[in-house]
């Protein structure tokens, strides 16, 4: 029973330091790969939890893709770390004033509540694994939420491409309505060419 | 539930996912005038409500939790990739991303 509780121990402590660590950092770079990091310990408490598949979702999708993105802006806007530093110590006591608030609320929470292990039934079968057990319950009780969250990916992937999409130099695109209202008389001149002449 | 869950507890994960989401709380006051950081902070936010989800979801034997921990993931990611998108479009047009700088849609 040591082991487990050593390991716990060990994903919590290290998480919660690279979360301080994610907002302390000078340069946005190593906040991003303390995220990483975060990410990778919050995957192992996954896992302690039984979760395996939301843990590797965590990992394949946040630090595969999410983190990665933002590392890309990160490395492409090139913020400097002096400009992070303008104006931090002002905002420090209003901070920490509301995370101690909040942070003794959630206390207080904590304390007056107590664990009722029967308030819900077992809906989980035990002889299947995580990822099976969501398979079936993803695509049959909660198929609505799976399709509103690819809507709003797809709402989001549209979103991002409208905002940053430019085209400098514009393409030669086919304009439906101009080709439509195109009439014989604005475009074409007939004109009667004498022998020997030519057109001028 | 297996056995290392009831060595361990649910108390040690609520409060670790107190912690973070008190630091990431914490990490939006303090950050305010980077954009970056904020999102970050928010990322931060986000994981410590996920962990919530699914350590419910572990004790009280229900997948619910970790049905829905999967759609704060999804509503995680796209709201990072349109905030990104934004501040890419307001670097480009201003040249640095302070928000201070922002204020034309002061109302």
């Amino acid at each position: 029973m040591m082991i487990p509780s050593f390991i716990f121990y060990l994903f919590s402590t290290i998480l919660i330091a690279s979360a301080v660590m994610v907002v302390a950092a000078r340069n946005p770079v190593h906040a991003v790969l303390f995220l990483i990091l975060c990410f990778f310990n919050a995957a192992g408490l996954f896992v302690l939890l039984g979760a395996e598949f939301v843990a590797f979702i965590l990992i394949i999708v946040y630090v595969g893709a999410v983190a990665v993105l933002f590392l890309f802006v990160v490395m492409m806007l090139d913020i400097g770390a002096r400009e992070r530093r303008r104006g931090f110590m002002k905002h420090v006591p209003v901070g920490l004033a509301v995370g101690g608030i909040i942070c003794a609320q959630l206390a207080l929470v904590a304390g007056a509540w107590t664990f009722d292990p029967h308030a819900v039934a077992s809906a989980t079968p035990n002889a299947v694994d995580n990822t099976r057990a969501l398979g079936r319950v993803l695509y049959t009780d909660y198929v609505y939420v799976f399709e509103v969250a690819g809507l709003i990916l797809l709402v989001a992937m549209i979103g991002a491409i409208v905002l940053t999409v430019r085209d400098r130099v514009p393409a030669k695109r086919q304009d439906a309505a101009r080709q439509v209202s195109r009439r014989r008389e604005d475009v074409i001149e007939i004109r009667k060419v004498k022998t020997g002449e030519g057109a001028s | 539930m297996n056995s290392f869950l009831a060595s361990v507890g649910l108390g040690p994960f609520l409060i670790v996912a107190a912690i973070l989401f008190t630091i990431g709380i914490v990490g939006v006051f303090i950050n305010r005038k980077n954009v970056i950081s904020v999102l970050l902070a928010i990322e931060l936010i986000l994981l410590a409500v996920n962990i919530n989800f699914v350590a419910f979801s572990a004790f009280q034997n229900n997948l619910m939790g970790q049905i829905f921990a999967m759609l704060v993931l999804t509503v995680a990611a796209a709201e990072m990739a349109v905030g990104l998108a934004i501040l890419v479009v307001c670097f480009r047009n201003r040249g640095s991303i302070n928000v201070e700088d922002i204020s034309e849609m002061r109302g």
